[in-house]
């Protein structure tokens, strides 16, 4: 599964990110996963806490914010959510669309525990 | 905690994603019980904070090391006149033959390299020798797709002296590819007659990815219930715009256009 590239990933991001604000530990990671990103958001959780044991992130609650695939109308210039197996256009039915989200896999907080004193 | 879901010591019935498995708890009692998950969260123990909590606002990619890797892939492509193609499919689908195909029908007018990847063994690479490109074969060992550093490492070796165009025949699988960026081009997704018509709704992230694709073993047409319309109304529908050849690398069917294209892609 890559699933398990992606939390090895993240796992160093947030290490990375805890180490420069001096954190003791991560209390909670926050991120967000596209419709089309490629990533079952399923198996990343069950995935994080493996990989985090032993880390600074280790025992972190992982949300996952899950973003519908949306795209941009080139024929009527409206902007809508799409299905993502059925990309294209809600109000006019156009295929002539881009895509401006859904392929997101971003980290986009961590709550840390920094010294106590 | 269990290896396999990565689930808590708490013996509760808890929820994980309908499946049902037996393991060890840490008092020594074997037991199943059923999971389902009705959201994400992991089943470790989360320990209060003791300290002050601070929350940090990252919006940072989870595979910047990645795509970052990849940037500086594409900037020496680019340095180096390269135009990169990262060929994706099933395995079996005959990336490796069109491409010994290709290198024959290319030698002499346009100078190409290939970058092969398998979990195992260098076949691949050894099938495309001795066809006028350098080769270098990548064994991924565990990984299911390429990734940028892989490919950024034999850039200089395979890549350089005045190769025009470069071959990346990734990982045979049409799941974990389109979630790494390698710094190629743009992605060729390959599907063969023999795949039935509707791999590119059931696999719709990488068939949208690839704004080029390329139907194989058109050869087997006669002996198959395969709807050519079909293929290429799903094909359309996931990327709209999609530039499609059909081809067979076995008995040439199409390959004229192929490598006429290759050809331009380089001008």
């Amino acid at each position: 599964m890559h699933e398990l590239s992606i939390a090895q990933a993240l796992v160093e991001q947030v290490e990375a990110a805890a180490a420069k604000e001096h954190a003791l530990r991560v209390v909670r990671v926050v991120i967000t996963v596209g419709a089309l990103s490629g990533v079952e958001p399923e198996a990343l959780s069950s995935l994080f806490p493996l990989v985090a044991e032993g880390t600074v992130a280790a025992g972190a609650d992982l949300a996952i914010e899950r973003v519908a695939a949306r795209v941009k109308c080139r024929a009527c210039g409206r902007e809508a959510q799409t299905d993502a197996a059925f990309i294209g256009c809600a109000a006019c039915g156009s295929k002539d669309v881009e895509l401006s989200a859904g392929r997101e896999l971003n980290i986009k907080s961590i709550e840390l525990e920094i010294d106590g004193k | 905690m269990c290896k396999d879901c990565g689930c808590g010591l708490d013996p509760n019935v808890h929820s994980h994603d309908g499946h049902v498995h037996s393991h060890e708890h840490s008092q020594g009692q074997n037991h199943t019980h059923p999971h389902e998950h009705p959201h994400e969260h992991p089943h470790g123990q989360v320990a209060p904070a003791a300290g002050e909590t601070r929350t940090v606002e990252l919006q940072l990619k989870i595979l910047s090391r990645n795509d970052e890797q990849a940037e500086r892939n594409r900037a020496w492509l680019k340095e180096h006149g390269v135009v990169a193609v990262n060929l994706i499919s099933s395995p079996g689908s005959g990336k490796t033959y069109l491409l010994e195909r290709t290198l024959e029908g290319l030698r002499g007018k346009v100078s190409c390299a290939v970058i092969t990847g398998d979990q195992r063994t260098d076949n691949d690479a050894r099938r495309l020798q001795g066809k006028g490109a350098p080769v270098r074969q990548i064994e991924t060992i565990n990984s299911c797709h390429l990734d940028a550093e892989q490919v950024g490492r034999l850039l200089p070796e395979v890549a350089g002296e005045g190769v025009k165009l470069l071959f990346i025949e990734n990982v045979g699988n049409l799941v974990c590819p389109s979630a790494f960026d390698l710094g190629e081009s743009f992605k060729i997704a390959l599907l063969s007659t023999t795949e039935g018509e509707d791999k590119p709704v059931k696999y719709p992230t990488l068939f949208s990815s690839a704004p080029v694709a390329v139907l194989t073993k058109m050869d087997l047409v006669p002996h198959l219930d395969w709807n050519a319309a079909a293929c290429r109304a799903n094909l359309r529908q996931v990327r709209p715009g999609v530039f499609i050849f059909e081809l067979s690398a076995k008995t040439g069917l199409g390959m004229e256009a192929w490598l006429d294209y290759l050809s331009k892609l380089t001008e």
